[in-house]
């Protein structure tokens, strides 16, 4: 294996993560992708999901929602807008966001308005699916 | 003159005026640190966000087609001022530092036959600048309830402030904060938030960002788009931690003085009151003598 991948994980509250890893998933806007050493240089908006960090047999995982990705030759750097540790993730704040969103979607009458609001409830209810998963998974 | 039952009123009023002064000093040094430590955990994210955004706007540099938000919309106007400043009083000249320099500023505005708007953010700034400008002052937001200051509350400035800048009310926002340089020193800051100044990044910087090609997703025009109004934010936000950490040090050092002259206070009233006192026993010392003398 190279030297491995650093990488820092920041929110604009703090600094969550920063130190040197095996490989990376990021949830970039046109799916999630896997950063290892050497990766070429590439930058990408996020969406909301989870940041899975492997070190060798270890994982760590993170929320994060919206912000972007950079990765250099000198390591990956995630800006986030937000983002937590998935052990302080909040499942049931997710829940009431898609109730609401859901009754928005109820709401709305224009085409516009539908696609978009039915647009915001399926990524919703995709990130409940994921972090369902992952606390199966999860070792916890 | 005073009686002693005055005096020693007086004495007792100063001594909890004191007692009041001191709590407070410890309440703000306890806070400037967590403020102080809120302000140096967002700096990194500020700082990235620098340098990414400098690199990518190299690529605008010199052309028209520039986002707005990175090039102006081509005018100057129309001026906002973004005035951020305490909640609360009692800090010394930390409100109306910047306040003053808000002023200034919009004073040499009107001068050169601009228009200017306000947004004031804290309730404090608003007090003081509707002297003046009370049908300037377009929007006040006040985060009074607010314990802890988040960047949820900066997207929702950033926000309203890019939703004015959409509908055309302004062509150039100015963000008015004061920086944090120590406890006996906050400088009143005056920073262009739109069009965005971006400060180059010289040197090694440059030589590493063309050097390399970089893959963008989905494209370079959607990502600076994406990232200059969370940029407007991340300044907003900056600026709250500094001013809250300016705020706490204002009111340390307020009260550390307005304590020491408590201080004095007491000891000159509790001297006339020994003064007098003293005058009181000798005169009834005489009283007794001359009446002695007299039998």
């Amino acid at each position: 294996m190279a030297e491995g991948l650093k990488i820092e994980i920041v929110s604009p509250e703090r600094l969550l993560l920063s130190q040197t890893v095996e490989s990376v998933t990021v949830p970039g806007t046109e799916g999630y992708f896997t950063v290892m050493s050497d990766h070429a240089p590439f930058m990408t908006t996020l969406r909301s999901g989870f940041i899975t960090v492997t070190n060798g047999a270890s994982k760590e995982v993170f929320f994060v929602r919206g912000g972007f990705a950079d990765i250099s030759p000198a390591g990956l750097t995630i800006l986030a807008e937000e983002s937590v540790p998935f052990s302080e993730f909040d499942h049931a704040d997710l829940q009431t966001q898609i109730k609401a969103a859901e009754e928005e979607l109820a709401r709305a009458d224009s085409p516009d308005d539908k696609s978009y609001a039915q647009q915001f409830v399926s990524g919703l209810l995709n990130l409940a699916l994921e972090a369902q998963q992952l606390n199966e998974a999860h070792i916890h | 003159m005073p009686s002693l039952k005055d005096l020693k009123n007086r004495i007792d009023s100063v001594k909890s005026t004191q007692k009041i002064t001191k709590a407070m000093q410890m309440v703000a040094a306890a806070k400037l640190r967590r403020a102080q430590d809120a302000a140096e955990a967002a700096r990194p994210y500020a700082e990235r966000m620098g340098q990414v955004l400098s690199s990518l706007a190299s690529v605008y540099d010199g052309q028209s087609d520039a986002p707005v938000l990175l090039g102006g919309n081509g005018k100057d106007q129309v001026h906002l001022l973004v005035v951020a400043t305490g909640e609360r009083g009692l800090a010394g000249g930390f409100n109306s530092s910047i306040a003053r320099l808000a002023r200034d500023h919009a004073n040499k505005l009107i001068a050169a036959g601009k228009t200017v708007k306000f947004l004031t953010v804290g309730r404090k700034g608003h007090d003081i600048l509707k002297r003046q400008f009370a049908e300037k002052i377009i929007e006040t937001v006040s985060y009074r309830e607010v314990k802890n200051i988040g960047f949820a509350q900066a997207s929702e400035i950033s926000q309203k402030v890019q939703a004015l800048f959409a509908a055309g009310e302004f062509d150039v926002a100015t963000l008015f904060y004061a920086k944090f340089n120590s406890v006996i020193s906050q400088e009143p800051q005056a920073v262009q938030i739109i069009p965005a100044k971006i400060e180059r990044v010289e040197g090694q910087g440059e030589v590493s960002n063309s050097a390399v090609i970089y893959e963008y997703e989905p494209s370079e025009e959607a990502i600076v788009e994406d990232l200059l109004p969370r940029n407007i934010s991340v300044q907003v936000f900056r600026a709250m931690l500094e001013n809250s950490a300016s705020f706490y040090g204002a009111q340390m050092s307020a009260m550390d003085n307005a304590t020491r002259n408590a201080g004095e206070m007491i000891g000159k009233l509790q001297l006339s009151y020994n003064r007098q006192r003293q005058a009181q026993i000798t005169k009834e010392l005489i009283e007794i003598i001359s009446g002695a003398e007299a039998l």
